[in-house]
C-alpha cells in the first residue's frame, strides 16, 4: 500500500544518502555534469568573492570596525549553489552565514561592507549586526534569533501562491536551528499548504559548541522532512555543482506547484562560530584538518582545471583581480562617515508617536550637554 | 578574601550549590564543554558530569519546558538562556506554566527553578543581544525577578534564588560581567531576595536603579555634587519583584525627590510601576515630579548605544529637573 499516495515524498534513499557530482578531489563521480561552462565558472567566481569578503570582515572586526562577524569559510558552496537556482524575482530569506548567496542575488561588496561597518550608506541604518539584505534584491534581512525566518519564507511562498505569482522562496538555516519550534511549524505549514518554498539547511556539524548529535537523534536532517510530507534530499554541501543540481530540481518542483523541499547541505564551518568564539574549547584540530581537505573551493578549482575550463594562471589572475577590487572597496567604505545619532529613534513606526518625538528632544539635548561637559561616551 | 568578577562569583555560586545539593542541575545551550558563551558555567561539567551539566538542543522552549518538568519532579534546575533576547520562544512555558503552576494546582506543585540569563546593553550587541525585558517578568504574577550589580551580590543572590521555592528570573548585566571586581567570600552566604542595597548616602534626591545603571547613576551623582553641591542617594533595587518598597519610602522620607534610572524602555517599563506605586501611596513625601531616565522606546540600536542607554548627561538632566522644580 502506498502511504500518502506518494513514493517521492517518502523517498528515504534521497533523505539518507548523499548526492554528489564531484568528489573531494574534484573528480566527477558519475559522468560529466552537463552544465554550461559559464555557469561552472560563475559558481567558482562567486565562491572566491565570498571567501575574500569573509576574510575582510574578519579583519575589520579585529580592527574594531565591525561589531561581529560569523565566518563563512568552508560553506561557500551551499550558499552559492542553492541561490544560483533562483530567478531574480524569487525571494530569499537568509540566515547570517551566506555571503555567497547575497552576491549571487546581485548585492555588491560595497553594499555588504556599508552594512557591516554601519556607514552613512548602510541600507539597514545600523539596525543589527551580521545581517544583510535589501528589498531591491528580494532578500529579507534575517532576524538574529535563529530559525525565525523559516515560517516567514513559508508565508511569503503561500502569499505568492494565493496571489497567483509564480514565485519561489528559499530560506537558509543551520543544523542547530532545526531544534526550534519555528522549523517544525514552518515545515508543517509548508507541507499542509504545498507552499512553493525551498528549505536549505546548512548542516555544518556544529551549533557553536554543540555537535549535531546533540540536536537530533534522527539519522539525518533531510529525513525530518518526510514526517511533514516534505521531500528531504541530502547533498554534499561542499560540492557546488551537486547543491545547484538539487536546488534547481527543488525550485522547479516548487514553481510547478508540487510544493516544498527540504535540502540538507552537509558542510563544515572551518572558522570560529563568530568572532566572539574560541572553537579550541570544544573541537579537535584533527576534525578541522579532515574538513579542510574537503573544502569547496579547492575542489571546484581542481575540477575546472581538469576539465580544461581554467588554467593555473587564469586561476591566479581571478583571485588577484577580486582581491584587488574588494580591497579597493574596503578602503572606500572605511572613509565613509558614520550614521547620525538620530537614526536610533527612526523607523519604529511609519510616523513617530508623541513619545518618540519627546525622546528625540531628550536625545538632542543630551548630546548638547555632553559637548558642554566635555564628556566622550565611547 | 579573593577578588572576583561577576562571572567568577556566579560560577562559584553554581559550584557551591551543586556540591551542597545533589538536586541542583544546570542546562542550556553551550553550558557544558564551552562553559557557556560568557564562561559562567566553566568547569562545571568536569566536576559534576554530563548528567548534571546538560548541553541541550537549540530550543529555548525545550530548555524551559523541560526544566519545569524537572522542577516538578524534584530537581532544582538552573536553566540558562544564552541571551535573554532569545527567551521569547519560551514565553508560553514561562507565563503559562513556570509562573502559574503553584496557583493552578492550589499550591500542590511548585516550580523551584532559576532561569538565568545575560541581559542588557553596553557591549555593541545590537537589538538581539542587548535587551532589558525585566518588565515582562515583573508583570507576570508568580515570578521573582532579580538583577545583581556586583560580584558579591551576584553570588549571594544566585544562591538565594536556587534555594527559593518559587521560580526566579535571574538577569545578569553582561557589560559588567568582568569590569567590576571586588572581594567575594569563598564561603557559603546568601543575599536575601526582596531587599535593596543602599549604594550611596545622600540627602537631596534619591535615585532608584539596578544592574549596570548603578554605575552610571553614581557618576552622575558625583557630577552634580561637584557642580551644584546636591547630595544624591543611590539605591540598587537588586530584586525587581517583589521590590523593596520600604527602602524607597525610607529614602524618600529624607530626600523628598525621586529619579528612577533603568535601561529598559520607558513606556510601561519597570519605572512606571515604581513611580505609580509611590504616587498612589506616598505622594505626600514628594516635593515635585518623579523623573525617569530609561532606554528609549525603540528596539535596542547597534549604533550609538551609549546615547540610547541612560548616560551621565541624561541622568544629570533628570536630576536638574527634579532639583530645580
Ligand atoms: C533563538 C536563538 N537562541 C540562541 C542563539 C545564539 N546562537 C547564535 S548562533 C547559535 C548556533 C546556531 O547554530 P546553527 O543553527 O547550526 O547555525 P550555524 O551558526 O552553525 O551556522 C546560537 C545558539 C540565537 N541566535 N537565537
Ligand atoms: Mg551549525
Amino acid at each position: 500500500m502506498e502511504v500518502l499516495g506518494s513514493r517521492d515524498i517518502l523517498n528515504l534513499d534521497r533523505a539518507l544518502g548523499l548526492y554528489r557530482v564531484i568528489d573531494e578531489d574534484g573528480n566527477p563521480v558519475a559522468g560529466e555534469p552537463s552544465l554550461p561552462d559559464k555557469l561552472l565558472l560563475d559558481m567558482y567566481t562567486y565562491m572566491i568573492r565570498a571567501r575574500i569578503l569573509d576574510g575582510w570582515l574578519l579583519k575589520l572586526q579585529r580592527m574594531g570596525r565591525v561589531a561581529l562577524h560569523a565566518p563563512n569559510k568552508g560553506q561557500e558552496a551551499s550558499a552559492v549553489g542553492a541561490t544560483l537556482a533562483l530567478k531574480r524575482e524569487d525571494w530569499l530569506f537568509p540566515s547570517y552565514r551566506e555571503l555567497g548567496a547575497l552576491l549571487v542575488r546581485g548585492m555588491t561588496e560595497e553594499e555588504i561592507l556599508d552594512r557591516a561597518l554601519t556607514t552613512i550608506d548602510d541600507p539597514l541604518k545600523g539596525s543589527d549586526f551580521a545581517i544583510y539584505g535589501h528589498r531591491k534584491y528580494n532578500i529579507v534581512p534575517a532576524p538574529v534569533p535563529v530559525a525565525n525566518q523559516i515560517p516567514h519564507a513559508v508565508g511569503a511562498a503561500l502569499a505568492a501562491k494565493i496571489m497567483g505569482d509564480k514565485i519561489v522562496t528559499m530560506t537558509f538555516f543551520g543544523d542547530g536551528s532545526t531544534s526550534r519550534g519555528d522549523f517544525h511549524a514552518g515545515l508543517n505549514f509548508a507541507g499542509v499548504f504545498k507552499a512553493p518554498v525551498v528549505f536549505v539547511n546548512q548542516n555544518n556539524q556544529w551549533a557553536i559548541s554543540v555537535p549535531l548529535k546533540r540536536q537530533t537523534a534522527a539519522p539525518t536532517i533531510a529525513v525530518k522532512g518526510i514526517a511533514y510530507g516534505v521531500p528531504g534530499i541530502r547533498v554534499d554541501g561542499n560540492d557546488v555543482i551537486a547543491v545547484y543540481t538539487v536546488a534547481r530540481e527543488a525550485v522547479e518542483r516548487a514553481r510547478s506547484g508540487e510544493g516544498p523541499t527540504l535540502i540538507e547541505a552537509v558542510t563544515y564551518r572551518l572558522g570560529p562560530h563568530t568572532t566572539a568564539d574560541d572553537p579550541t574549547r570544544y573541537r579537535g584540530e584533527e576534525e578541522v584538518k579532515e574538513w579542510e581537505r574537503r573544502e569547496p573551493l579547492r575542489r571546484m578549482r581542481r575540477y575546472l582545471i581538469s576539465r580544461g575550463l581554467l588554467t593555473e594562471e587564469e586561476d591566479k589572475a581571478l583571485w588577484s583581480e577580486w582581491e584587488k577590487r574588494i580591497e579597493e572597496t574596503v578602503v572606500k567604505v572605511l572613509e565613509k562617515p558614520p550614521l547620525p545619532p538620530e537614526v536610533i529613534l527612526e523607523d519604529v513606526y511609519e510616523e513617530p508617536p508623541w513619545n518618540l518625538k519627546e525622546q528625540m528632544k531628550e536625545l538632542r539635548e543630551s548630546i548638547r550637554l555632553l559637548k558642554e561637559l566635555g564628556i566622550e561616551l565611547e | 578574601m579573593p577578588v572576583m568578577n561577576m562571572v567568577q562569583a556566579l560560577n562559584q555560586a553554581l559550584r557551591e550549590e551543586m556540591a551542597r545539593d545533589p538536586r541542583v542541575v544546570v542546562l542550556g545551550e553551550d553550558v557544558g564543554r564551552r562553559g557557556g558563551v560568557f564562561l559562567v558555567t566553566e568547569g562545571l561539567i568536569d566536576e559534576f558530569g554530563e548528567m548534571r551539566v546538560i548541553d541541550t538542543p537549540l530550543s529555548e522552549m525545550g530548555i524551559i519546558g523541560v526544566a519545569i518538568g524537572m522542577a516538578l519532579y524534584g530537581l532544582r534546575p538552573v536553566a540558562e538562556i544564552q541571551f535573554i533576547d532569545f527567551v521569547y520562544e519560551a514565553f508560553d512555558q514561562i507565563v503559562s506554566n513556570m509562573a502559574k503552576i503553584r496557583y493552578r494546582t492550589g499550591g500542590m506543585y511548585s516550580v523551584p527553578m532559576v532561569l538565568r540569563s545575560p541581559c542588557c546593553g553596553g557591549i555593541r550587541g545590537g537589538m538581539h543581544h542587548s535587551q532589558s525585558p525585566e518588565a515582562y517578568f515583573m508583570h507576570t504574577a508568580g515570578l521573582i525577578t532579580v538583577m545583581p550589580s556586583t560580584p558579591y551580590d551576584a553570588k549571594g543572590l544566585l544562591k538565594a534564588s536556587i534555594r527559593s521555592n518559587d521560580p526566579v528570573i535571574f538577569l545578569e548585566p553582561k557589560s559588567i560581567y568582568r569590569t567590576i571586581k571586588e572581594e567575594v567570600p569563598d564561603r557559603d552566604y546568601t543575599v536575601p531576595l526582596g531587599k535593596a542595597r543602599l549604594v550611596r548616602e545622600g540627602n537631596d534626591v534619591t535615585i532608584v536603579t539596578w544592574g549596570a545603571m548603578v554605575y552610571q547613576s553614581l557618576e552622575a551623582a558625583k557630577l552634580v555634587e561637584e557642580k551644584h553641591g546636591w547630595s544624591v542617594e543611590v539605591i540598587d533595587l537588586r530584586t525587581l519583584f517583589p521590590y523593596d518598597k520600604d527602602a524607597i519610602i525610607e529614602s524618600l522620607e529624607k530626600t523628598e525627590r525621586l529619579v528612577i534610572v533603568h535601561e529598559a524602555p520607558k513606556t510601561a517599563g519597570p519605572g512606571a510601576e515604581i513611580a505609580a506605586y509611590i504616587a498612589e501611596n506616598h505622594i505626600e513625601l514628594l516635593r515635585g515630579p518623579i523623573a525617569r531616565v530609561t532606554g528609549f522606546d525603540t528596539p535596542f540600536p547597534l549604533v550609538h548605544e551609549k546615547l540610547y542607554m541612560p548616560n551621565i548627561a541624561r541622568i544629570y538632566m533628570a536630576l536638574k529637573k527634579v532639583m530645580q522644580y
